[in-house]
């Protein structure tokens, strides 16, 4: 099977587009990747959209309808957050399958300023929120926050240093939603949500849109390699049955096992990465996600961050680009703007905020219901 | 009872609080035969092991642990803040999600892995049509 390659990629600055409709946002995202592999729609064989919070709404063929109409089949993705990602491995599938030379793939979400996700439904009835527990996402993600600290006594300011490292990568970020340092009496006296996290502590809704060009190796050479990254592991889970699960979404189980799949497809582990995209929702679930994508043994997540092995120059940088904390979390974007973050390093082409010598990298995204989404991308 | 018409009594919240005719309300859980897997409400098929038969209710115990909790201080609007959302391990088997009442909402005073016990009270609130409801909460025990 042919190894599948990311000729172009590029994104949105993360944000508010009030002005602008979910296709038209998709179509510049397209466009940016069509002119950094370049190469045009007419050469896209088929186009794979992830979008969440219109998925019923045929987003891809709308974003052809502003880009052009050339026919090629296309596929919409909804996959909660991990949406974005999703659609990026219904491409690599695609190649992997060799059905097409050429495709493109588009994450794209409009959030306005959307409030607290999470806790709708309940049918007839009374409103369950407040009644039985919490079912909003801070609340859901400081639950498993929590499992960590009954397990290893992880505290509160374990916690709020992951956002101080977040917001203080994005300040090198021109792409990132906010660029502004937060220092930790600032996080920890934030606003508080769900403790342990203050507002500072959870993610941003932003309006975005990421794009990329995917090519199998035969049309990779043809066009040329030289800003190609190859995709050595594309990896999809769901969440198997645990113990708790009805009430306590497992964002640990199916991560540990996508990352397991991805770091046997790719041949490596988790030492030989150089950065690490993850899904930092909430400060909490970074935390979880050092141990669960192997960055650190069980339990050592607090020493991690405490040693700052984790920001920008420590010993395996995570969510240089800001995260969603500070960089924004568009949800069915996401999944291919970390991707961005990862190839952008690989290529050499991250300016001030560039991990040096950077060969090898990972995405992940948590969709909650759930979906774990993992990539693994290496330069050429 | 006829549509429309209401209830004699409080409604049960969610479909695994069952108020029995004669007795005290109590939490059902559905166990597998199979494997011993606990979920709540109504099912046909085993979500962890796959069995199709042998899956059967089962009186879920009104003493547990408090696994883990958060304090909510956001929530939708009209929703009292803030309060604890706790997850309870059940004895014997069984983990449900519920407000835990009776201690302050404070990270100094809740410890997790405190004994706790489900309570039944009547909510706050009452559907569009004016139907009372039945909840439950947790509450320390000694």
């Amino acid at each position: 099977m042919s190894d599948v390659y990311v000729l172009g990629i590029d994104m949105l600055k993360f944000g508010r587009y009030p002005e602008q409709d979910v296709p038209e946002l998709g179509a510049r995202a397209a466009l940016l990747a069509l002119d950094d592999a370049g190469l045009r729609i007419q050469d896209m064989q088929a186009l794979y959209c992830g979008n969440l919070l219109q998925a019923s709404a045929m987003v891809g063929q709308r974003i052809l309808q502003e880009i052009g109409q050339t026919g090629i089949p296309v596929t919409n993705s909804s996959n909660a957050c991990a949406t974005g990602a999703t659609a990026f491995r219904e491409g690599w599938t695609a190649i992997k399958a060799g059905l097409y030379d050429l495709v493109l793939v588009v994450g794209v979400e409009q959030m306005g300023k959307a409030g607290l996700l999470g806790g709708g439904g309940g049918g007839r009835g009374i409103p369950k929120e407040g009644l039985l527990g919490s079912q909003l996402m801070p609340a859901v993600f400081a639950e498993a926050g929590m499992e960590h600290s009954r397990k290893y006594g992880t505290s509160f300011e374990h916690f709020a240093m992951v956002s101080v490292k977040n917001h203080h990568h994005s300040t090198r970020n021109p792409k990132s939603m906010y660029q502004m340092e937060t220092p930790l009496e600032q996080v920890m006296g934030a606003e508080m949500i769900a403790y342990p996290n203050t507002k500072l502590m959870c993610s941003v809704n932003v309006d975005g849109a990421a794009a990329a060009v995917l090519a199998s190796e035969r049309k990779a050479r043809e066009l040329g390699l030289r800003r190609a990254v190859r995709v050595k592991a594309s990896v999809l889970t769901s969440d198997p049955w645990t113990e708790r699960d009805l009430v306590m979404p497992d964002v640990n189980t199916c991560t540990r096992r996508a990352a397991r799949q991805a770091y046997e497809m790719a041949g490596c582990g988790p030492s030989d990465l150089d950065l690490v995209e993850l899904h930092d929702c909430f400060a909490t679930a970074e935390i979880l996600h050092y141990e669960n994508l192997g960055l650190c043994a069980d339990g050592e997540a607090a020493k991690l961050i405490d040693e700052r092995q984790t920001w920008h120059g420590g010993r395996i940088p995570v969510n240089v680009s800001g995260g969603l904390l500070s960089k924004g979390h568009p949800l069915g974007a996401t999944g291919v703007a970390n991707v961005y973050e990862v190839c952008t390093h690989l290529r050499g082409e991250a300016g001030a905020r560039q991990v040096e010598g950077a060969k090898l990298g990972l995405t992940h995204v948590i969709g909650l219901g759930s979906a774990c989404g993992i990539h693994i991308l290496e330069r050429i | 009872m006829p549509e429309g018409a209401a209830a004699p009594g409080p409604l049960p919240i969610v479909s695994f609080l069952k108020i029995p005719t004669q007795g005290d309300p109590y939490l059902e859980g559905i166990r597998c035969g199979h494997c011993r897997a606990v979920f709540l409400g109504e099912r046909d098929v085993c979500a962890s092991c796959g069995a199709r038969e042998g899956l059967a209710a089962t009186r879920l115990a009104n003493t547990g642990t408090l696994y883990v909790y958060t304090i909510v201080y956001r929530s939708f609007p009209g929703v009292p803040v803030p309060y604890v959302s706790a997850i309870v391990d059940l004895d014997g088997g069984g983990t449900v999600k519920g407000n835990l009442v009776g201690i302050d909402p404070d990270p100094q005073k809740i410890q997790m892995g405190m004994p706790v016990e489900v309570v039944y009270r009547t909510a706050p609130i009452k559907d569009r049509e004016g139907n009372e409801y039945l909840t439950y909460c947790f509450v320390p025990r000694a």
